[in-house]
This record gives C-alpha cells, structure tokens and sequence, in this order.
C-alpha cells in the first residue's frame, strides 16, 4: 500500500466563524473514507454473526460466514479495504451543510484516500478504457445534499456508502405487468419482482445481500430510493420501515427469499439475504417501475458529524 | 475443515466433495484472462502447474524493502475462463482451481475425467486472504500482463474455502440453481 504524505489529525478545528477551514474539511473526510471501506457498521456486522449461529453446524454456509467475520475483524484491526472492490462513493451530505462540505472538498477526500491506498484505483474512463487514478471524474464520487433535519448552517451530517461493482452488476428495474413473471400492477406483482430478482442473483452479488427496493418512481428516482435503503439499520426492529403495510411485506419478503436456500456466496444455506427494505413513491398512470437494488454483504456505511451532534439541529 | 497440503495429490483431490469446507497450504499461482488467453494462444506461461491450485485472482501487490507484499487477493469470476480451462487441466496437471462463481459443464467434465477440483473463494473477503499469503516465491510475465493479469507464485497458509465443485461431477451450483428455481415457482403459486 502506498502511504504518501500524512497530513495533520483532524480535531474538528473551527475557525472564528464556527465553519471549518476547506482543507479540514476534506482531512475528515478523507478519513471517514478509509474508516468506511476498512470497517463494517455494527449492525451489519451483528446481522452476520446472527446469520453464522442459524447455519448448520459445520456446513459450508457456517465456515462462508466465519470466514467474511474473520476477514472484517482483521481489515478493522488493521485499517485496510475489507473488500479489493472499495466500490462506487455515495456521499449523502446534509443541506445545512452546503458551502462547506463542497463537491471539490468531497474530490480532495477521496484523491487523498486513494494516495494513502485506502481505496483502490477503482474509475474507469468509459469512452476510453483508461484508469482515473484519483477515482474522481465524470460524475464518481457520486453526491447528494439530503434534506436530514439540520437547519443550522455549518451543524449536519455526511453519511458514505460504498457498493461494490459485483454486487451493482445484481441489481434490476422492472416494468408492471410483467408477462414472463405473471406480476401484475399490485403488491403481489411486487412481491414476484423482489423474489425473482433475489432468485436471478443467486450467489453472485457476494450473498447474503442486503435487497434495497422501490416501487414506482420514475426509472432514476426508483434506483436513487432503492439505494437510499442501506442508510437504514440492517437486520434491527428500528431499521423496518415505518409504513406499517411495508414493514409487514419487508419481512415476508426476508422470510420467502431466505427460503429459496441459495445461502452465503450461493452454495446453499439459510441466509440469503440480511434484510430487504422496501419504499413507496409516486408514479405516473403510465407507469410502474419496481427497482430492486442488490447490495453485497459488504455493505460499508459510516457516518460523520459536523458542529456537533444531533441535538444541534 | 479438510487440510490440503501442497503437492495436492490426485487420490487427496478426489476424496474430497461437493460442500466440503478446506483450508489450503503450498503453492497457488494467479491466473486470470490473460494467463488463459496466452494459453490458448499457445504462448502459454512457462511453468510447473502439475498438483499446483491457480487461482482466479488479481491481486494488489506492492514492493516494500525489496520483497513483494500483498496488499488484497480476493477472488475474480470464474466464468470468463469457461472457454480455456477444460484444455488448461488436461495440460497442465493443475488440481485446485479457486475462484467465485463456478464454471461450466465442461470444466466440471475434465475436472472428473482429470482429478480436480473447484474451489469457490469467499468474495470480498481481500484481506483475509491477502493475510494468508505467507510469502511471494515468484512472479512470472509481470512486464507484459501487468501486476493484475501477472501469474504470482504465492506460497499461502490456511487459505479457506469450499469444494464447489468436485471431481465426481458434482458442482453445487448447479444443485442451488435447480433447488431455487423449484421454490420460487412454489412461491409464485401462492400468495
């Protein structure tokens, strides 16, 4: 791994104005990148060990599961990519936070990132096959400003997902009425659109996933909100959704994937996936897209916060 | 957990089967689409691949102090190597193949009719198995592979996976593929 130059700890050092200096900025960041890509959320984390204990004693699911706990403990341990995909960057960032977590601070993050090897050469030039060797260009890292409750400039949060390209390769975008599944413009025609792009995946998106679903939306919004999904808690009473109808759907959606017994890197076992979430948007009269974002068990997620924490809204 | 030792012997390979969890010591070479197209061109990468694995992997590797260092050594997909491994095992000798994924009817006939098996790699799990790499012995075609694409020669200590595919013609892919697809279309029948 390549360690370059080692810039100053980042304290949270504010300047006058409360707001932090540009440079900071992208020196948190930056570390909240390799934290991310090195280390599991605790929920995840627990979601497997649980998955481990369900396996049959000494199946191959049981050692598939020991064997990815081992790997993270000692990626955490030692500070490395737990996964040689360190993936495509999602930064959700919080809108009170414009102006100071910028698009250039956000690049400056992930180009020191990459320096220091916390991320792999990982962007492609599509047009011409070259690597992006500072992993920022034609729209990567990906960034959203969220509408998250803060309303303090200067106070918000940046939440970083990392989705690995095996696992993006898993995901579908369905059309109701779905002749070839029989699905119809309903909640059963959903449900056989979750179950058959559960089933289509197999093994090979890293299983046991996490499964982020939309229903409706237009075809960009579907796939934005079924992304959107992993920021909930995996495998956690407080991670179902709150739409009472969908919570209930989620989890029969958990139990009938998970009886399909493609099991951890699809070699047969109990554990599927981890979790399913599932959102409701709008759609037009025209249209009704289901969107079923595949994630691998992989799924690396942290949090950082600015101007203190929450009750700073 | 089965141990296989390096020199893998035929008779040790075929004792094992389908689901059978391994941890594997001794020699285990990198070769990934280059490795096999260079084959079939027949400019194939000189070396003694007789009772050796070959994994499917392109690994990071750095110099540090002179010596090689593996960074991360996750496994690549098996499938893009479908249309070379068949002629690759009756050549060679090979009897461990590593990868993710599986491979194809083909591959499953001449790892029977050969003595090999398929072992299916944890995917993601790069710093695992980059910790059980013990030393690099060598590298071949560095210069014109490329670091990814070179055939590393990794002398690796209590690498783990599963028999996905074994040298009785088992492959449990398939078995999870035919099982799942029953179940869906269960589950598409009732409500």
């Amino acid at each position: 791994m390549v360690r370059t130059a080692v810039l100053p700890l980042d304290r949270g050092r504010k300047d006058e104005e409360g707001a932090m200096k540009g440079k900071d900025v992208a020196e948190k960041l930056a570390r909240l990148v390799a934290d991310t890509a090195s280390a599991l959320p605790e929920d995840v984390v627990a979601a497997l060990r649980r998955a481990k204990r369900r396996e049959k004693k000494g199946s191959s699911a049981e050692a598939i599961l020991g064997t990815i706990l081992d790997n993270c403990a000692l990626a955490a341990k030692n500070g490395t990519p737990l996964c040689q995909d360190t993936g495509a960057l999602a930064f959700f960032v919080s809108s009170s936070l414009r102006g100071i977590v910028t698009r250039s601070a956000v690049e400056e993050a992930v180009r020191l990132a990459t320096e220091r090897g916390a991320l792999r050469k990982n962007c492609i030039d599509s047009l011409t096959g070259a690597s992006v060797d500072t992993n920022c260009a034609g729209g990567f890292p990906i960034m959203h400003y969220v509408d998250d409750g803060f309303t303090r400039r200067g106070t918000g949060k940046v939440t970083l997902v990392l989705k690995g390209g095996g696992s993006e390769n898993m995901s579908r975008q369905y059309s109701l009425p779905d002749a070839s599944l029989g699905a119809g413009r309903d909640m059963e025609g959903v449900r056989k659109c979750v179950l058959d792009a559960a089933h289509k995946a197999q093994g090979y998106g890293c299983a046991p996933g996490i499964l982020g679903v939309a229903i409706g939306g237009d075809r960009a919004l579907g796939y934005e909100t079924a992304k959107e999904q992993f920021l909930r808690p995996v495998g956690t009473a407080e991670g179902r959704s709150e739409n009472p109808v969908l919570a209930r759907f989620e989890k029969k959606l958990l139990s009938e994937i998970n009886s399909l017994g493609i099991g951890p890197m699809g070699l047969g076992g109990e554990t599927t996936v981890l979790d399913v979430k599932v959102a409701s948007l709008s759609r037009l009269p025209a249209s009704f897209f289901v969107t079923v974002a595949y994630m691998c068990w992989a799924l690396r997620r942290k949090t950082v916060f600015f101007g203190g924490k929450e009750g700073a809204r | 957990m089965k141990k296989l030792v390096y020199p893998f012997r035929e008779k040790d390979v075929r004792s094992l089967k389908a689901g059978d969890a391994v941890s594997i010591s001794g020699i285990v070479f990198t070769g990934r689409d280059k490795f096999h197209k260079a084959f079939a061109d027949g400019d194939a990468v000189e070396g003694d691949f007789r009772d050796a694995a070959l994994y499917h992997c392109g690994p990071v590797v750095v110099k540090r102090g002179g010596e090689w260092k593996v960074v991360a050594a996750g496994p690549t997909t098996s499938v893009r190597e479908n249309p070379y491994e068949p002629k690759f095992i009756a050549e060679s000798g090979v009897r461990v193949i590593i990868g993710k994924g599986g491979m194809d009817k083909a591959t499953l006939d001449a790892m029977k009719k050969h003595g090999a098996v398929y072992i299916q790699a944890v995917g993601g799990a790069a710093a695992l198995y980059a910790a059980a790499v013990k030393r690099v012995a060598g590298v071949k075609r560095l210069e014109d592979f490329g670091a990814a694409e070179a055939c590393w020669e990794f002398e690796v200590e209590d690498f783990r996976g599963v028999v996905a595919m074994d040298a009785h013609g088992n492959s449990l892919f398939s078995d999870v593929a035919v099982r799942s697809s029953k179940t869906v279309k269960a589950l598409f029948g009732k409500k």
